[in-house]
């Protein structure tokens, strides 16, 4: 502390060294959170299905989706990143994923939301699999936190199924 | 500074520093806003800095007494 430049670096590195056991405390708070998340989707219509040149099925759906996940926003958090995939088992793979539609929710007060779309990204299965093919719409999550550690979970639905033919 | 006014100057900015944060983490968690433990802390920061930091009179209350410079010589 002998000179004013000792000083104020020692002020300096001591706030900033205070500043990350903060955040740290402020992510760990986040494990005290419990969050009860809600969602449905519902596939409104097939709107087509076909077997592209290349011998990949394509689908198109329109989708209605609505959730409450209000509960997963706490103090520390920046926003929640959530998608829709569809997930399926061919011969070939045990587990397809495919991602039909995302969106970013900035704040608690957007969380319960409903949205009436057609898939967003293109619903293209690796080889002919999805004639008569059941499937899961699952509602990933991620929440992204100000500091710290992101955490992700999701909720699996069940039920859907696929035309027989192509149409 | 002197001697006492350094160590009086690094123990009021480590307590001061730590007040502030214990008080900007309790009331940013209490009304879940993580910017208000920000702006409270970095107010804390800088009051410490102009509280410590500068030589302040009262840091130099127990001046050392150095020798006369003809005494020194001898």
């Amino acid at each position: 502390m002998h000179s004013f430049g000792y000083r104020a670096n020692a002020v300096v590195t001591f706030a900033v060294t205070i500043l990350a056991v903060m955040c740290s405390l402020a992510s760990l708070s986040d494990n005290f959170n419990v969050p009860t998340p809600t969602a449905d989707v519902k596939v409104l219509n097939i709107n087509w299905f076909q077997k592209q040149p290349n011998g990949n099925d394509e689908v198109s759906l329109t989708l209605n989706a609505s959730a409450d996940l209000s509960s997963m926003f706490t103090w520390n958090t920046k926003q929640v990143f959530v998608f829709v995939a569809a997930e399926y088992e061919t011969p070939q793979n045990a587990l397809n994923q495919v991602s039909l539609w995302d969106g970013i929710i900035p704040s608690k007060e957007h969380a319960k939301f409903w949205i009436h779309t057609t898939n967003k990204y293109r619903f293209i299965d690796q080889g002919s699999n999805l004639r008569g093919k059941d499937f899961n719409l699952t509602l990933h999550w991620h929440v992204m936190p100000k500091t710290g550690k992101m955490f992700a979970d999701k909720i699996v639905m069940t039920g859907y199924h696929l035309p027989e033919e192509y149409r | 500074m002197d001697w006492q006014g350094q160590k009086h100057s690094e123990f009021l900015m480590q307590i001061l520093l730590v007040v502030f944060a214990v008080v900007a983490f309790a009331v940013g968690y209490a009304i879940e806003s993580f910017q208000m433990m920000i702006l409270i802390y970095a107010s804390g920061v800088l009051l410490t800095a102009l509280i410590t930091v500068p030589n302040w009179p009262f840091f130099n209350r127990h001046p050392l007494k150095w020798l006369d410079p003809s005494e020194a010589d001898r």
